[in-house]
């Protein structure tokens, strides 16, 4: 390994089984992505760009291949091996921004830390998130009460609240405009640059796909570019 | 944290809790009542008979402790008791069943009032004529009667003569040989009340009656007012433990609807919960814990309605019925409502701490 690389990918391969019908969602993925990468994931739907990412996040087995991210091989974990893993090593943010709806948004990004067993007041680390997110007056309202771009800035903040590894994002801007588009990606540039946060995203978009240092392409499970 | 997230689901469907918990509260109180009424009634009878002011009681043989037997014995007895060392008096009286638990009592009042201090009279007085009655004051609330009023019983028309305090003998008295020429038992009683000189002489009077009425039940007022108790009504916990199991699986399947609901809706929650990295048990724990929230509210519903019931019947049914309330059995209720409601969260907390954080985000 000559680069300190934090996702090596080999080989990697998925099959849903629906009853009778096999689902190759994933037919020989390889993929290396350096630490402190913002990587982009291109692709037509359907081309298993968000399979990749659930095996990546631990959210999901694979069917064969190496997973090696932060030194874990990924493919040998047990169910409550890869939750564990789901606690510290992975930020998640959707495209359904996801934040519990019972829950202010301080409280749900309280609760990532709470489940990660991290339960501080006063945290440090809490306020800068915060504070780089631009969300600081708006933590005691509900999800309900904040636009998509705040709910959305809100879940990278509950991303990265457990210094994951690695933050996935998958079609973060897809359910906001232009411009509340660009602030998030904005803030994921600061994140990547200002802190070395290794981020993959998945777009469709090739003006979100500009803001990455790299984008690989995927077809048919497969990845079809994978230059360095 | 997780407590919030707990009271603010709890919140987040008002209605909802507040049925589980109103339900929870009527199982609960469906304890309580039934343990108190049978507790209750059985004291009243105890203190009904204490109230006699008796040391021993001789019933007639094979006769049930709390049985409404009517009169089988002899009023002979009472002559023979009277001639026993140490008995001071003995006093014959006859019960008679009327409906349900209420019956009537007839006595000599002359020599009742000789053992027992007589009747404290709240209104009216004393028998005067072969057609009148006493009735307490739990009978004349419930019956709304006063003294004058008229009542009609065993196929005749009563006139209040008085109203007496509740606790001796009976709530409807009336002279003895009047009840047993209406029941045609000319001659007959159902049981001897005896009074001895001193305290410490029962011992040895109950002995030299054993020996000589062989076969006949005679108790000491102590041991009849201990054996008055649920164990020793044949049947009656037999019933309790049926009403309580009913009122388990009310509770178990309000809880079991209730939360498997939640689970349903909360599927996307708990996905998001899940991909966060949350446990299974992680996500039992926040369900658990509503449970457990619902089941101690619904207890504490459940002891106030407790007292609801004991108002509503001494409001409208003293004299049938008698509730206690059971602090003894506050926990009990509580941990039963406690564990039917656990049952009831354990099947949708399972699904839910199995559930597919993929299958629940991608949920609508
Ligand atoms: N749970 C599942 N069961 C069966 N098949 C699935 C499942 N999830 C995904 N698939 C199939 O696997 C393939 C890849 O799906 P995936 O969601 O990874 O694609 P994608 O690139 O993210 O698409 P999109 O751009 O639409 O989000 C598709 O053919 C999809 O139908
Ligand atoms: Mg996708």
């Amino acid at each position: 390994m000559s680069e300190d690389l934090i996702i090596r990918v080999r080989d990697l391969r998925k099959i849903y089984r629906v009853g009778e019908v096999e689902v190759h969602a994933l037919r020989g993925v390889n993929l290396d992505v350096p630490r402190g990468e913002f990587l982009c994931v291109a692709g037509p739907s359907g081309s298993g760009k968000s399979t990749l990412f659930h095996i990546l996040g631990g959210l999901l087995a694979p069917t064969s291949g190496t997973v090696i991210v932060d030194g874990h091989d990924l493919s040998k974990l047990t169910d409550s091996q890869r939750t564990a893993l789901r606690r510290r090593m992975v930020g998640f943010v959707f495209q359904k921004f996801n934040l519990l709806p019972t829950l202010t948004a301080y409280d749900n990004i309280a609760i990532a830390r709470h489940i990660a067993g991290r339960n501080q007041d006063n945290d440090p680390w809490f306020r800068q998130v915060v504070e780089l997110l631009g969300i600081a007056d708006r933590l005691h309202h509900k999800p309900s009460k904040l636009s998509g771009g705040e709910q959305q800035r809100v879940a990278i903040a509950r991303a990265i609240i457990n210094h994951p590894a690695i933050l996935l994002a998958d079609e973060p801007t897809g359910n906001l405009d232009s411009q509340n588009s660009a602030a998030v990606l904005k803030i994921l540039r600061d994140l990547n640059e200002r802190l070395g946060q290794t981020i993959l995203l998945i777009t469709h978009d090739p003006v979100v796909a500009s803001y990455a240092h790299r984008v690989v392409h995927m077809l048919d499970g497969r990845i079809v570019d994978a230059e360095s | 944290m997780v407590n919030k997230l707990v009271l603010e689901n709890l919140k987040h469907r008002p209605v909802r809790t507040a049925l589980s918990i109103l339900a929870i509260g009527i199982e609960v109180t469906m304890m309580l009542t039934l343990v108190g009424l049978s507790r209750g009634m059985l004291a009243d009878v105890a203190r009904r008979a204490r109230g006699v002011g008796a040391d021993i009681v001789v019933r007639p043989p094979g006769t049930s402790l709390i049985g409404l037997s009517s009169a089988p014995m002899s009023e002979k007895m009472v002559d023979f008791l009277r001639r026993q060392p140490h008995v001071t008096h003995a006093v014959g009286s006859m019960t008679h069943p009327l409906s349900g638990v209420t019956t009537i009592t007839g006595i000599r009042l002359d020599e009742f009032d000789q053992i027992s201090g007589g009747f404290k009279y709240l209104e009216g007085g004393p028998i005067r004529n072969r057609d009148e009655i006493i009735v307490d004051r739990y009978y004349a609330r419930q019956n709304n009667l006063h003294a004058g009023s008229t009542i009609q019983l065993l196929n005749r028309t009563w006139r209040v003569a008085g109203v007496v305090e509740e606790g001796k003998l009976a709530r409807l008295v009336i002279p003895l040989d009047v009840l047993q020429e209406l029941t045609a038992n000319p001659g007959k009683i159902s049981q001897v009340w005896v009074k001895v000189d001193d305290p410490a002489n029962i011992p040895k009077v109950i002995a030299s009656l054993k020996e000589q009425l062989k076969g006949y039940p005679i108790y000491s007022m102590e041991e009849l007012t201990s054996l008055i108790s649920v164990n020793n009504v044949p049947g009656l916990k037999a019933f309790i433990t049926v009403i309580i199991l009913l009122a388990i699986v009310v509770g178990f399947l309000v809880v079991f609807l209730s939360m498997y609901t939640a689970v349903l809706e909360r599927t996307r929650e708990i996905g998001i919960l899940k991909a966060l990295g949350a446990s299974p048990l992680y996500v039992l724990n926040i369900l658990f814990r509503e449970t457990v929230l619902l089941a101690l509210a619904g207890t504490v519903l459940g002891i106030l309605f407790s007292y609801g019931t004991r108002w509503v019947i001494m409001r409208w049914a003293p004299a049938s019925l008698t509730q206690m309330i059971v602090p003894d059995w506050w926990a009990i209720a509580g941990a039963i409502a406690l564990g039917g409601a656990l049952l009831g969260a354990s099947y949708p907390g399972w699904r839910a701490a199995r559930q597919d954080p993929i299958e629940a985000l991608a949920y609508e």
